[in-house]
């Protein structure tokens, strides 16, 4: 099974914590960084993170569990978070929910069998201008068409198959 | 198109970002190194304060005044937060900003750290906003390899460090208490106020919150004086520039940098390239998600903090959104009901139980299911959670409701007596 995290950023983050007067602040760059290798942060990770910064576990999950972009289950290798507020909404993006669904064959919360794709809907994501928008991981994808859509997923799948 | 005077999208090109090379070149930190070597802090706090700034995060206060209020003799460490949290809909001047030009916010905290004396400041980044991060990170690193962070910047005696923080998403972290709570791995509940930051603030210590806009048009103030930037409104008591983000059913939704007080018309028409499919102009969110509408009555009002609120809204952070005369006003605020009912961070009852019961009411009359007693009770549900909730969220969410039951009163009762949606 591959580490939680390697142990050269253990040790990064306990230099860090050891320099700061506060450790805490570091929690949510710790959770994302456990995240990013992992893809989301498991009850270990919360253990992890709770070691390296010298806190109590609950501590760390009040966190973990707060936050709408660190993810507590797994999540497929995209998650596809869907912009559902109101400018998004205002030019299609209801559209666009309902065609990524349909495409996927799978509903809102849930992930594709390949364990490729988990749709989430998500508020605003600051694209507003560019709407209907999503985020899949942390790539913007603004002015989309159901077209357009088709496109990205294919070439995702693509990628994944590289 | 635009020739409106250009500060902060001075450099702008979009799709491009703009580094320490080109933005010394286009006069970059040539204000930071004026303004410490012939500037007291004090005069900088008096200039913005007499330049007319007010915050550009959403509440509009005076920022010179805000300043003046921060303990600057206090010893020990004192902090200064810029909040690029950034998340309410129809809200992203920020993130256009950070992606062209990062280096005005950096030489903008400086700059407002020597005037209040702040030793440590934090950029707070939303998640969405990746990009916006890794150009601070670059920013960051290139300003302190030129010497103007660290240690006895430019020979001043004056010292500032400064951080930067990745959000991991939620809208209530904007609220500035609540993003105090989250820089210091808490859980990010608004605080009680008073004290207020400037007294117990980051670390319990005296600490300001600024939105990204305001500090950024910092360096243009000290550079181009108080005077001159309060002439640049088109009204007479407003100040400045305003990063404008258009949104929703206009030809043209882009980011652009006009005069305060530019009227709702103009900002529509010759920016927005007026409503698409050559439909009429119904209503539009002023500034955000929080801000009553305005309707086709309004078009002629200066966009500005004082005559938003006299026709009842308010000028929020200049996110306009607007609406077409196809759409369903009632659907549109059950939209953003739910948005500030998902983000509601849970702490108070009037905002945890009120807006979702909020949405059940608007939902059901949408529907077409709605009787008068909801009716009734939408506006008894209004009534009791304005004033009542622990922090600004919810007042916020009772902007779009307000807006609802004081201007679409009729479309909520065609959905009840027709027995489903009208459009
Ligand atoms: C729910 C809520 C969300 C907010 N979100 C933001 C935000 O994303 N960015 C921001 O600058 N201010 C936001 N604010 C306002 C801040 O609390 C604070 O007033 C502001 O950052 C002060 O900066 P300014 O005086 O420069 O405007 C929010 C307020 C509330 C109540
Ligand atoms: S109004 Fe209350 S529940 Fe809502 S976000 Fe503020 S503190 Fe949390
Ligand atoms: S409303 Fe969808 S990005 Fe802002």
């Amino acid at each position: 099974m591959k580490k939680l995290l390697l142990k050269k950023q253990i040790d990064a983050f306990s230099k860090k914590a050891a320099k700061t007067a506060h450790p805490r602040e570091l929690v949510v760059d710790l959770l994302r960084e456990i995240q990013d290798r992992n893809g989301w942060v498991s009850d270990e990770g919360v253990e992890l993170a709770a070691q390296i910064l010298g806190v109590t576990t609950i501590e760390i999950e009040e966190l973990a569990t707060f936050y709408d972009k660190i993810y507590r289950q797994p999540v497929g290798r995209y998650p596809v978070h869907i912009c559902d507020s109101i400018c998004c909404w205002s030019r299609g993006g209801e559209e666009i929910a309902l065609h990524l669904q349909q495409q996927l064959g799978v509903k809102l919360g849930e992930t594709t069998p390949d364990g490729l794709f988990t749709l989430l809907p998500t508020c605003c994501l600051g694209g507003c201008g560019r709407a209907p928008s999503i985020m899949i991981g942390r790539r913007f994808y603004g002015n989309l068409s159901t077209a357009e859509l088709d496109r990205i997923i294919e070439q995702l799948r693509e990628e994944a198959n590289r | 198109m635009s020739s409106a005077p250009q500060l902060l999208f001075k450099n702008r090109i979009p799709g491009q970002t703009v580094f320490f090379k080109d933005y010394c070149k286009s006069g970059g930190y040539q204000t930071l190194e004026k303004a410490f070597k012939s500037m007291a802090p004090t005069e900088i706090v008096e200039m913005v304060k007499t330049s007319g700034l007010r915050g550009r995060g959403g509440a509009g206060f005076s920022t010179g005044l805000k300043w003046s209020f921060f303990p600057a003799d206090d010893p020990g460490p004192k902090y200064l937060v810029c909040n690029c949290d950034e998340m309410e809909p129809g809200t992203y001047k920020d993130g256009e900003l950070l992606a062209a030009d990062p280096h005005q916010l950096v030489e903008g905290m400086i700059l407002s750290a020597y005037a209040i004396n702040a030793d440590v400041g934090y950029i707070f980044i939303r998640y969405a906003y990746d990009q916006q991060l890794r150009n601070l990170q670059q920013a960051v690193a290139e300003a302190k390899k030129a010497g103007y962070l660290g240690k006895n910047i430019l020979g001043s005696g004056f010292d500032f460090e400064l951080h930067l923080h990745g959000s991991a998403g939620r809208y209530i972290l904007g609220e500035e208490t609540a993003l105090l709570n989250g820089l210091e791995g808490k859980r990010p509940n608004p605080r009680l106020k008073p004290p207020f930051p400037a007294v117990r603030g980051l670390f319990g210590r005296p600490t300001t919150v600024n939105n990204v806009e305001t500090i950024a048009n910092i360096p243009h103030i000290v550079s181009g004086g108080a005077e001159w930037f309060k002439s640049l409104a088109r009204n007479l008591e407003g100040a400045g520039t305003k990063l404008f983000g258009l949104s929703g059913h206009l030809n043209h939704t882009e980011c652009f940098e006009l005069p305060v007080g530019i009227p709702l018309r103009e900002l529509i028409e010759t920016y927005g390239g007026g409503v698409w499919k050559k439909r009429k102009f119904k209503a539009c969110l002023p500034g955000g998600a929080s801000t009553p509408y305005l309707t086709a009555e309004h078009l002629d009002i200066a966009l500005d903090f004082d005559p938003l609120e006299a026709v009842g809204s308010r000028f929020g952070t200049a996110g306009v959104t607007v609406f077409d005369d196809h759409s369903c006003m009632l659907r549109a605020t059950l939209n953003l009901l739910q948005f500030f009912a998902r983000e509601s961070c849970g702490w108070c009852t009037p905002c945890r139980d009120g807006l979702p019961l909020v949405c059940w009411l608007l939902e059901k009359i949408e529907k077409g299911e709605g009787t008068k007693e909801d009716l009734q009770m939408l506006k008894q549900q209004q009534q009791q959670i304005t004033g009542r909730s622990f922090c600004a969220l919810a007042e916020g969410a009772m902007g779009p409701l307000d807006g609802l039951l004081r201007l679409f009163e009729q479309e909520v009762i065609d959905h009840i007596q027709k027995g489903q949606c009208p459009f």
